[in-house]
């Protein structure tokens, strides 16, 4: 089972972090309603986006063994894997093939959710991030605790401290601008010196056979376009059907994410270096990753997960998440989306306590550019946790089920369909409330946020009515 | 691997599935700014982000930016001899000052020199995109990559009559479902930046601190 309640209750202790989550969060929530005023322009594009990952969805393996069969005729190189497991070692094959020593990353979700960087390393590979955030919080070894900004959880205090312990010859500063230059003479030689580059793809174009990628800082671009050996993993549900469904696509996930128009760069590949082109990668490979992800495509509603466009606006939105940070989830899609994504990826043994980290309050539904019904999944995630069945779309269903909450339930359900037993439920319980404790049991945990016990009432509303004169029904 | 190619493969098949529903794209047909709108609306967008802007003309430009690398004292400027604007360069660039480098071999031969020699790199652009302050850019073998990437300065030259409204309308008006890709498509919509420390925003953190934009009428 999972830890995150108690991951949970120390993160609600540590005031830094908290004020870190809930100033980043607020600026990206006003940066981003400030991209969406025009609220009929915001209910267009978000129908458009969602039908454009509908109608992917609803083609999906044709249009994967389309992208495929472009992006062969290309030059790219396809591969697929079903597990995290086989697409370590399809990249591995690649970079020992070549005898690749280094690897540059660009930011790359399915690439934390493989693990790949420990994978790499136990190889003797070494593989590095680029993207400022990611470079941050390898260099003190944690994980990302952002799916867009990964380092979201320090303040500059603290990656000044880390730059001058760990970064040669770096003197102490909290000038952002200094920093950021530590961080690009660094990083400069090592994308001049490495044999291979690893990126994500934000939409792979089936017609086409292109893979997309949007960025601000250039690393993404530097990584699939100077080493001699390009990698691009990718989650199956990238694909998406013709190169015209990008654009509103793109719209929606840069302003969603962080309140931009556009990012800085939108760098869409369709090929390794041509004949006669002075750069480029002489070889590019696209690694195809399930882990999971035909299993919830096996199931209509599990399926609507799957047209995620990673922007974050439903972990901005939060307020479990601005509240804990990202790094209790102890997942690499945390927020929102992880509360429905991980237990659907690693089971319901491991994570399936994340469905239950939610009010349902719908704030993460009201901002998806894609329409998830976030709200509905948890829900259907949480029955699924309690309900064992053979041919259940989730690993290890009813992994969660408690014999003592079955039991409460099934005496409530007893007891609310019998008038007998109700009523005398009710009269028991108005009678004797005085001499129950003040709290007992789960209720014990409930009353420590402050909380007071309520009361039941002596006379039940059927007795108080009767007591007026009006008849029972 | 084809054997998980094909059980991937076989399970999404066996899954059900519905027809696929329609996509209503109004909402990118509707979008309009009046040509004589649209070059202001870009260089508001992109100096909002820091990109620099200059005005020349299509005779000039050449001279105009020797003369602007000289004053701004950036001493070199990376260019592709075989492009239509590095052909250019090439013939009118005047003596002394600013020095033309030409991109005229792999990168893999001159990496040392490109990503430590040279303070600059020339591209031409497809045109401009209104909505978003975008430029377009197509390399080539020509026009490699790496010059609107490793040089610290990009300078970029934008014809005023090829803006578009949208990259959705840019992308249909071009035909680009219709036609070869390159290698590598681009949109520029200024210099590399990030808000990675703090949010605090900070230019030039991988790709050019400086992205200067010569329109050329």
């Amino acid at each position: 089972m999972g830890n995150f309640g108690p991951a949970a209750r120390e993160a609600l202790k540590d005031g830094q972090l908290r004020s870190n989550f809930r100033r980043a969060m607020d600026g990206l929530m006003s940066k981003r309603a400030a991209l969406f005023a025009d609220q009929d322009e915001w209910t267009r594009l978000r129908a458009l986006g969602e039908s454009i990952k509908a109608r992917a969805l609803a083609q999906l393996p044709e249009l994967l063994e389309k992208l495929e069969a472009n992006c062969r005729k290309n030059g790219i190189q396809v591969h697929w894997a079903e597990t995290t497991a086989q697409a370590n070692d399809i990249i591995l094959g690649l970079l020992q093939k070549r005898g690749a020593k280094t690897l540059v990353k660009g930011k790359s979700m399915v690439s934390e959710e493989m693990h790949l960087n420990a994978f790499l390393e136990g190889h003797g590979i070494e593989a590095l991030e680029t993207d400022l955030g990611e470079y941050v919080i390898q260099l003190d070894h944690e994980a990302p605790s952002h799916i867009i900004m990964p380092a979201i959880h320090k303040n500059k205090q603290q990656i000044a401290r880390l730059f001058s312990e760990k970064i040669k010859e770096a003197q102490y500063t909290e000038d952002v601008d200094a920093l950021t230059g530590m961080a690009r003479q660094v990083l400069r030689r090592k994308f001049r010196e490495a044999d291979a580059g690893l990126s994500g793809v934000n939409f792979a174009v089936a017609e086409t056979g292109t893979l997309c990628l949007v960025e601000n800082e250039g690393n993404g671009r530097l990584c699939t376009t100077v080493p001699p050996l390009h990698i691009a993993v990718m989650g199956l549900e990238k694909v998406v059907e013709r190169l015209e469904d990008v654009p509103p696509l793109i719209s929606l996930l840069t302003r969603s994410a962080t309140g931009q128009p556009i990012t800085t760069y939108v760098n869409m590949i369709t090929s390794p270096r041509r004949p006669g082109e002075k750069d480029g990668p002489e070889e590019v490979h696209l690694v195809i990753l399930d882990n999971g992800r035909s299993r919830s495509y096996s199931d209509e509603q599990l399926r609507r997960t799957l047209q995620c466009i990673r922007c974050g606006a439903c972990m901005n939105h939060c307020p479990v998440y601005t509240r804990v940070g990202g790094h209790a989830y102890n997942a690499p899609y945390p927020g929102p989306i992880g509360k429905i994504l991980m237990p659907q990826i690693e089971g319901m043994e491991a994570k399936g306590e994340l469905a239950h980290a939610s009010s349902l309050c719908n704030a993460c539904v009201e901002v998806c550019p894609v329409k998830i019904p976030i709200a509905e999944l948890l829900v259907r995630l949480r029955t699924e946790g309690a309900h064992a069945r053979a041919d259940a779309p989730v690993l290890q269903p009813g992994a969660e089920r408690s014999t003592a909450e079955a039991l409460a339930w099934k005496m409530w359900s007893r007891m609310a369909t019998s008038p007998t037993a109700w009523k005398m439920a009710g009269t028991m319980a108005g009678t004797f409330d005085p001499l129950m404790p003040e709290a007992f049991g789960p209720l014990a945990d409930w009353k420590k946020g402050g909380r007071t016990r309520p009361r039941f009432a002596k006379k039940s509303l059927h007795r108080l009515l009767r007591d007026k004169g009006v008849p029972d029904a | 691997m084809p054997d998980a190619r094909d059980s991937i493969l076989s399970r999404l098949r066996a899954a059900p599935r519905g027809p696929a529903p329609g996509s209503d794209f109004s909402v990118m047909e509707d979008r309009f700014f009046p040509p004589e709108e649209r070059l202001a609306r870009l260089r508001k967008m992109m100096e909002a982000v820091s990109a620099e802007f200059f005005e020349t003309t299509k005779a000039d430009w050449p001279r105009f930016l020797h003369g602007l690398l000289v004053q701004q004292g950036i001493g070199s400027i990376l260019y592709g001899p075989g492009s239509e604007a590095g052909q250019r360069l090439a013939e009118e660039w005047p003596e002394g000052g600013a020095r033309a480098v030409a991109y005229d071999r792999p990168m893999d031969s001159f990496k040392e020199e490109m990503f430590n020699g040279v303070e600059a790199g020339l591209t031409s652009t497809l045109g401009g995109i209104a909505e978003t302050g975008s430029l377009i850019l197509w390399p080539s073998a020509d026009e490699p990559r790496a010059l609107s990437l490793v040089p610290p300065v990009h300078v970029a030259l934008l014809d005023p009559d090829k803006l578009h409204n949208t990259f959705w309308q840019a992308m249909r008006a071009l035909g680009w479902s219709q036609t070869q890709m390159p290698a590598n498509a681009l949109l520029v919509s200024g210099p590399s930046k990030t808000t990675d420390i703090e949010q605090t925003l900070a230019y030039g953190v991988h790709g050019p601190k400086r992205l200067i934009v010569l329109i050329t009428r």
